[in-house]
């Protein structure tokens, strides 16, 4: 992204999350589902954002492992909304041009007869703009 | 009593028999559901980020109609039900989406968020009450062992849903009581199921389905009730050998309430 921007200032007005509430607890990271899967946990993301680590995360798988199902959010102690960090830095990368992570072209070779209509357009909106 | 219904794009395809049993054990227990005229898809997950606004529209659009029609609307789905009800909570709580949407939906009544909007299981709950489920019970699932799988769309944020206890939830296990059957609590009731990310990355989706399916199996559930498609297809589709089995609630309604062949 252009140099004029300041990605923290961006993510955290689009997020509306304070990460200075965090208090680094933990508690986010270890309900997290995906948190296997992440090479920064929730935790880290928080800091990361506070200290304008901002194109790193940008640059990291852990955007698309978030299931946004909101237990980190539930579940902190200080309401800081770990979720809402993951999801304002995944909008900056797949908000610029030619950077979705999924589009219609990648869907028909991921279909099965099972699959639901509600996971097609969520991945969509999730992966893409 | 009469509701307006919003079934959501999946029970009127992949999930049609969610939407089938649904409308037979309303009709069952005298709760009239009368589908918004027109509906768009909600969107399939609620867009987190402040300055989403044209996301959200399309619910907002159903909520407007709602409003319209005077009765409570009513969701099966979980996904329809997160989203309906969050951009509702957020077109009374944040003055500037209110705005903006009143701005470039331009409703001939403004809106701002007078619909009230409830899940079945609510509806269930509170307006028809499980007492008279049960009287209505005529297949009853006793000696049955049913783990209720809550998921996260229904209960989280809890602030906003307002559904459950998001931490100790017991409105399906109630339901579940109600047709006779036992309920079985288990540890990972209200964790994800691996969601839209089956698309991105099978593996972690399916790593989520066992660890919820293990939890059920080792708490002695025979069957699991759901009310989610998506969750449906992570926990079957997705699900290792010899899972426990899984169906919608309503599936289970339907069938105690003696209508499941009924022919609408």
């Amino acid at each position: 992204m252009s140099g004029h921007v300041n990605l923290k200032d961006t993510v955290l007005e689009i997020s509306g999350v304070n990460p200075r509430k965090c208090m680094q607890c933990g508690k986010c990271s270890g309900t997290c589902p995906a948190y296997g899967e992440m090479e920064y946990h929730p935790h880290q993301f928080v800091t990361m954002v506070d200290r304008g680590q901002i194109e790193k995360l940008m640059a990291s798988p852990s955007l698309y492992r978030c299931l946004a199902c909101m237990a980190c959010l539930e579940r902190c102690p200080r309401g800081v909304e770990p979720a809402k960090l993951v999801e304002a830095v995944r909008l900056l990368v797949i908000r610029q041009q030619g950077q979705n992570h999924m589009t219609g072209d990648d869907i028909p070779e991921k279909l099965d007869p099972e699959l639901p209509q509600q996971a097609i357009v969520a991945a969509l909106r999730k992966y893409g703009k | 009593m009469r509701y307006s219904y919003y079934p959501g794009c999946t029970l009127k395809t992949r999930a049609k028999e969610l939407d089938r049993y649904a409308r037979l054990s309303a009709a069952a227990l005298g709760a009239e559901l009368e589908e918004l005229p027109e509906w768009q898809c909600c969107g399939a997950v609620y867009p987190m980020a402040k300055d989403e606004i044209a996301t959200r529209l399309s619910a907002v659009r159903a909520l407007m109609s709602a409003r319209d029609l005077g009765t409570t609307l009513v969701t099966v789905c979980s996904a329809c039900h997160n989203v309906l009800k969050r951009a509702n909570e957020d077109l009374k709580a944040d003055e500037n989406f209110r705005t903006k949407v009143n701005n470039y939906v331009a409703p001939e009544v403004p809106y701002a968020g007078e619909a009230k909007v409830i899940h079945y299981l609510e509806m269930l709950r509170d307006e028809i009450g499980f007492d008279a489920v049960k009287e209505k019970v005529v297949n009853s699932f006793k000696g049955k062992k049913i783990a209720a799988y809550y998921g996260c769309l229904l209960l989280r944020p809890g602030k906003v849903m307002a559904f459950d206890d998001p931490e100790n939830p017991r409105v399906i296990e109630d339901f579940i009581a109600s047709i006779g059957a036992t309920p079985v609590l288990y540890g990972q009731r209200n964790e994800c199921c691996g969601a839209y990310v089956t698309l991105e990355d099978k593996a972690q989706a399916q790593k989520s389905a066992r660890r919820i399916l293990d939890s059920a199996k080792a708490a002695g559930a025979e069957m699991i009730v759901t009310a989610c498609p998506l969750c449906m297809y992570n926990l079957t589709a997705n699900a290792p050998e010899g899972a426990v089995p899984v169906k919608y609630f309503t599936e289970l309604l339907a069938e105690a309430l003696g209508v499941k062949e009924v022919q609408a």
